[in-house]
């Protein structure tokens, strides 16, 4: 924007970079002005220019206001304890009141937060990080090694029942060498270590600390209400340890779980921000004049899954008959309005840094599926397919698909079960079914949790041998090219073999008031993932 | 006041109790019954095994289930509801933080909705047959027939979203001052009046029509009464029996079918509170709801019988 509009009075790029700069130090207008007359520029073009690069520079963020955001869940199960969190409200508030080792970019980059340095030693397999010196937490201590090894080593403790126990088991020995220098050893080396710092989960908590009935932590905000069930309200930390954040002076978190309910709050005016807008509702939310849709495209997705240890899935022409059969752009189209990337059967999508562009598209092709299904020999048979409202879409999507495999000569019957208990009774359980998964912090998170061999998440039970050895090869290499290599023949692998369809990449759509601003999306979960109360503002 | 009054409500009250033990033992065992259990409804879609048997045993979900039921009743006898499988708050403490709320908003639906049925039953009784009488009873049972969620959101629409007249969502912590409170309880309760008008209109105008077709309302009309004379001194007293008991059945409804409304306006009710629960399977928490539930209904019953019985002086007088 800044660029088209100093091109328009054909001033050089190193100038234009250097009045950015002007107005980045706090330059004021006048300044600027004197700046463009001194190097001979008219005073009437000097006015209009720089009133331009103050716009694009008017986006400096301003401290002070009170901001109402409305999530898509609140149950009595809402917790401030990270190792229990469950949903995006948790996640949301986790953020808001703690940090974390690192912290994930928008390219789901690690970058350091409460670490000072993270440095891997052993190809990977031992860490020393090195803590930040100038971090308190909310009731004035400071933030030392115990911390860190305390809040790390629980999710360990069966008592405490995090649901990450099995990502910190790895983690065999966590101590704290000095009293700001932790070191990790782990069973087998990891490069993705400090990614894996930075999701919602290992938020550091106060040595010792064991009643989360209120939070005490280092993040941006303290907690000054919380209700589990109803709300919480977070006022600023006014020690944080990055100067001039948080900007809001407060924020006030409660859950509106009906959707239409929660859109109505932001369109009347009673919320500022709220997260999980249905694709449907979006076109209310664009044609209203003061608010703004928010859309961030990550890798989760809704999984059209074949058991292959089950008949049919068991045939692999079967499997590639009904890959064939998802009219990815129709789907895109007409279930995720738009709101979605198209899919490639394989569970990396292209905002990843190690996406694979090669791995060839897989095309709507209903001759292709005819002739696979001729082959497998279940032409004109009749198969169930489980679909729920847990799983997102999964109805509509199975729709679409038994509309496309009427052509072919296939039946598929719909058996809708509810929500309720979908993940405990039916997921996995079907020979045909739909699951899915939400965005993970690293690519070697979802091939581990969900397409390894042995991984309690392999929805289809694929088995490959290769795809196994070159994980735990990706895993323990620190040349990001050479993983990049590696992580795209295991995309090739999964499209090819697995037993899992991905027509789409959902996006997640949040909507807020226009003049919140700072939203950034970072591909792990709608509000910045889940990360949004550091970063934004209020432009009044 | 007289023997048969005490007489009724003591054994009314220990009929209640009995029903009350009843209904706990047909809760637990419908929400045992349900696939899943607390463990599992939380870890949602983490649940792996160890996790799973690692939060069952912190929660005692490890033991039989006629242990857990004997437990909680007896921790129920001397009045500690116990403690909330999914957060460890006291049952007691999250009950009462919602149900105040519950009561408010059935307590104001109560106040503006019986008069107006009344009124209209009644009026509707007096003029029947007339075109008012069938244009009140079709707008009645129109609205009774519109989903609620629909006229929440309807009205949510139109006056939340498009005139902002009233807010979208009707909680406020702290004091409120009365026009604050009017605006956040309009539309929810004219949400539940809509629901719940037609039943007891309808009924108040059958009731009231009955008894004026008997004999000693011919009487009174031959005596020359006024007809607002006739209807209200000499009719309604005795319709008061079945007019009672429809408002009962009616305003006992309102605790825990205010959900949809609890849902659409984001209001922390104990129907909300109930759902919860259940979709958990926090197994204290949906007894302790059940328990509240079953008694306001059972209590609201008594109340409509006393009502009837003091209304009739052949039984008041026994």
């Amino acid at each position: 924007m800044l660029g088209k509009d100093l091109c328009k009075f054909k001033i050089a790029g190193a100038d234009s970079v250097r009045l950015g700069d002007a107005f980045r130090r706090g330059a004021s207008r006048r300044d600027v002005m004197r700046l463009l007359v001194a190097g001979g520029v008219s005073v009437g073009v000097a006015g209009a220019l720089a009133t331009s690069v103050e716009t694009a520079y008017a986006q400096t963020p301003r401290r002070g206001g009170r901001i109402k955001v409305a999530t898509s869940q609140a149950a009595t199960s809402d917790t401030l304890d990270p190792a229990r969190g469950l949903s995006q409200t948790d996640y949301a508030r986790f953020f808001t009141f703690y940090n974390g080792l690192t912290t994930l970019d928008e390219t789901m980059t690690p970058q350091l937060d409460l670490a000072e340095e993270i440095a891997p030693s052993e190809r990977a397999a031992v860490w020393n990080i090195k803590l930040r010196r100038d971090v308190r937490f909310h009731d004035g201590s400071p933030l030392t090694s115990g911390d860190v090894v305390y809040s790390l080593s629980r999710h360990k403790d069966p008592a405490v029942g995090s649901g990450v126990r099995n990502l910190v088991a790895p983690m065999e020995e966590i101590t704290a060498t000095g009293p700001h220098e932790v070191r990790i050893r782990l069973g087998a080396p990891n490069a993705d270590l400090p990614a894996i710092f930075g999701t919602w989960h290992m938020a550091i908590v106060k040595d010792g600390a064991t009643d989360f009935r209120t939070a005490n932590g280092t993040g941006p905000y303290k907690c000054q209400e919380f209700r589990p069930g109803v709300r919480s309200i977070a006022v600023r930390n006014e020690e944080y340890f990055k100067p001039g954040k948080p900007y809001l002076d407060e924020i006030e978190l409660f859950g509106i779980p009906d959707e239409p309910a929660r859109v109505n709050a932001l369109l009347s005016g009673d919320v500022d921000l709220v997260n999980g807008v249905n694709p449907r509702s979006a076109q209310r939310i664009s044609s209203a004049p003061n608010v703004t849709l928010f859309e961030t495209r990550a890798g989760g997705y809704s999984g059209f899954v074949m058991r292959l240890d089950q008949v049919p899935g068991s045939n692999p022409d079967f499997v590639l008959a009904m890959k064939h059969l998802f009219d990815r752009e129709q789907i895109r189209r007409a279930v995720y309005r738009n709101y979605a990337v198209v899919a490639n059967d394989q569970p990396i999508d292209p905002s990843h840094r190690f996406y694979n562009p090669n791995v060839p598209q897989r095309p709507y092709d209903p001759e292709k599926a005819r002739f696979h299904l001729q082959r497998s020999g279940f032409a004109n048979q009749t198969f169930p397919i489980v679909v729920s409202p847990a799983a997102a879409n999964s109805e509509e999507v199975a729709q679409l698909l038994q509309q496309a495999s009427k052509q072919i000569g296939l039946n598929l019957q719909l058996q809708r079960v509810p929500a309720d208990g979908y993940w405990s009774n039916h997921w996995m359980k079907h020979p045909i079914f739909f699951g899915g998964i939400t965005p993970k912090p690293s690519a070697d998170l979802v091939f581990t949790l969900n397409f390894q061999s042995r991984a309690a998440w392999n929805e289809s039970g694929w088995r490959n041998e290769r795809f196994d050895a070159l994980l735990l090869e990706a895993r323990a290499e620190v040349d990001t090219n050479r993983r990049r290599e590696i992580y795209g023949e295991m995309q090739r692998l999964i499209h090819e073999g697995s037993g899992v369809g991905i027509p789409v990449f959902g996006s997640y759509l949040d909507a807020h008031v226009s003049k919140l601003k700072g939203l950034r999306p970072i591909p792990l979960l709608g509000l910045m993932g889940c990360n949004f109360a550091e970063s934004v503002w209020l432009d009044q | 006041m007289n023997i048969a009054l005490v007489r009724l409500v003591a054994i009314r009250i220990a009929l209640a109790l009995l029903t009350l033990g009843f209904v706990s033992v047909a809760v637990f065992v419908g929400t045992e019954i349900l696939p899943g259990d607390v463990a599992e409804a939380l870890l949602g879609q983490n649940a792996t095994p160890e996790a799973v048997a690692g939060l069952r045993t912190v929660l005692h979900l490890d033991q039989p289930a006629y242990v857990r039921y004997f437990l909680w009743l007896g921790g129920l006898v001397i009045g500690d509801p116990g403690r909330s499988l999914v957060n460890g708050v006291r049952v007691a403490e999250l009950i009462s933080s919602r149900l105040p709320n519950s009561l408010m908003l059935a307590s104001v639906t109560a106040v503006v909705c019986v008069p107006i049925a009344l009124v209209l039953g009644i009026t509707s009784a007096i003029w029947r047959g007339s075109v008012y009488d069938r244009v009140a009873s079709f707008l009645t049972m129109l609205v009774v027939a519109v989903p609620e969620f629909f006229i929440a959101t309807l009205c949510v629409i139109i006056f939340a979203v498009r005139l902002r007249w009233f807010p979208a969502l009707s909680y406020a912590t702290g004091i409120v001052s009365l026009d604050q409170f009017f605006r956040m309880f309009a539309l929810p309760v004219f949400t539940l009046c809509c629901v719940m008008t037609a039943q007891m209109m309808r009924m108040t105008r059958a009731a009231v029509i009955d008894t004026l077709r008997s004999s000693y309302v011919e009487m009174a009309v031959l005596k020359g009464a006024r007809p607002i004379r006739v209807v209200l001194t000499h009719a309604l007293p005795n319709a008061i029996g079945p007019i009672a008991n429809a408002v009962a059945l009616s305003l006992s409804f309102l605790l825990g079918g205010a959900i949809v409304v609890e849902i659409i306006f984001n209001y922390p009710g104990l129907a909300r509170l109930l759902i919860d629960a259940v979709s958990t399977r926090d197994m204290p928490l949906v007894q302790a709801c059940a328990m509240i539930y079953c008694a306001a209904y059972l209590f609201m019953m008594m109340l409509a019988d006393i009502a009837g019985i003091l209304s009739n002086p052949r039984l008041r007088y026994r």
